[in-house]
């Protein structure tokens, strides 16, 4: 029992323990809800509803929100779920703390918050409008997608981590 | 199998709940949700999130396709296309490299306290509501472009047993994991 709560207050894992574990997870998911593992379907709801908070139902006549019905769905609580279970496994390794900066930024190009802040809220931005226009994220389509020998999944990892590691090598060793 | 468990709409929701609890706590237990083995990943100077990525894909469709091969599962295939599946991500990956954490790790991030991740997530949320704005002027065009359709690499090998391509592709993915490791990545 001693050992099985050390391990769950572990703050690291073997990447091959977490890898065979999201694996297995994707075999009940399947068996169990007849889905996928995903998440960025789950923003598109969210931004939609969030729209309609705003602006009314008229939201829901737009030709995407006729695609991807709003609500909450398997999908949408999926994520939630994600967030309390990370929060749980931070809260039981000690490793929750608040941080506007991550520290390998800061070496880099310093402590300003509203630097760090405004390229993260851009990066989001690309980030939700490839994942949409790509159909997936790296969660739909670099895991699920890409396990069920999928080949647009397959291009569309591929794509994913061409643009990010020129994205990244551009912003550490250019700027 | 288990029609009666997918048809559930409730029983459906806490399960979506659950398995999110386990992938969540899966993500930070493996650090991914953390800005520097991303973007360590990305920079190529540390392979985490490939071992991760790997290891989960060679688990999955080991037993994706054997339960298949029961009767058990169906298959859930995007459909793909050059338009969709090129241009998509290259915008994530730009996404990908200024944010340092993906859709499903910003939120885990969020979840130790990463406030830039949180903004992260809000711009998330913003870029998937622009899309939905402009979806209807690109869907007939660039989507449509070079369709392939839920096409997976069985159908375009000349094999008809799915096996012949899972267990080459895991012996590859085995071999190049044990080599990242030989290699000190």
């Amino acid at each position: 029992m001693n050992t099985v709560i050390e391990v769950l207050r572990d703050q690291t894992w073997s990447p091959y323990a977490v890898g065979a574990g999201i694996g297995v997870l994707s075999w009940l998911t399947f068996l169990f809800s007849d889905s996928p593992l995903g998440v960025s379907t789950a923003f598109t709801k969210s931004a939609g509803m969030i729209e309609r908070a705003i602006r009314g139902p008229k939201v829901e006549k737009k030709l995407y929100y006729q695609e991807n019905k709003l609500g909450v769905d398997w999908g949408w609580v999926l994520v939630i779920g994600v967030f309390i279970g990370a929060l749980v496994s931070a809260g039981i390794s000690g490793t929750f703390r608040f941080d506007w900066v991550p520290s390998m930024w800061e070496a880099a190009f310093g402590a300003n918050i509203f630097t760090r802040l405004a390229v993260a809220l851009a990066g989001g931005i690309c980030l939700g409008f490839g994942a949409r226009w790509a159909g997936g994220c790296t969660s739909g389509h670099g895991i699920s997608g890409t396990m069920q020998l999928v080949l647009g999944s397959w291009l569309a990892a591929a794509c994913f981590f061409i643009s990010g590691v020129a994205t990244a090598m551009f912003i550490y060793r250019v700027l | 199998m288990f029609t009666r468990v997918h048809n559930n709409k409730r029983l459906q929701l806490t399960l979506g709940l659950l398995f999110g609890f386990c992938f969540g706590f899966l993500l930070q237990k493996g650090r991914v949700c953390d800005y520097e083995i991303i973007m360590r990943q990305l920079l190529l100077q540390d392979f985490t999130v490939l071992k991760i990525m790997l290891t989960a894909m060679a688990t999955g469709m080991l037993g994706v396709y054997a339960m298949r091969g029961l009767g058990w599962v169906k298959l859930h295939k995007k459909a793909g296309s050059l338009g969709a599946n090129i241009p998509g991500p290259l915008i994530f990956g730009i996404g990908f490299g200024m944010l340092g954490y993906c859709p499903g790790t910003s939120v885990g991030a969020v979840a130790h306290g990463a406030l830039d991740a949180l903004v992260g997530v809000i711009g998330i949320l913003i870029g998937a509501g622009l899309y939905a704005a402009v979806y209807p002027k690109i869907k007939g065009r660039i989507l449509a472009f070079g369709d392939f359709g839920g096409k997976t690499l069985i159908d375009v090998l000349p094999v008809r047993n799915p096996w012949a391509v899972i267990l080459p592709l895991v012996a590859v993915i085995a071999l190049l994991l044990f080599a990242l490791e030989k290699a000190g990545l």
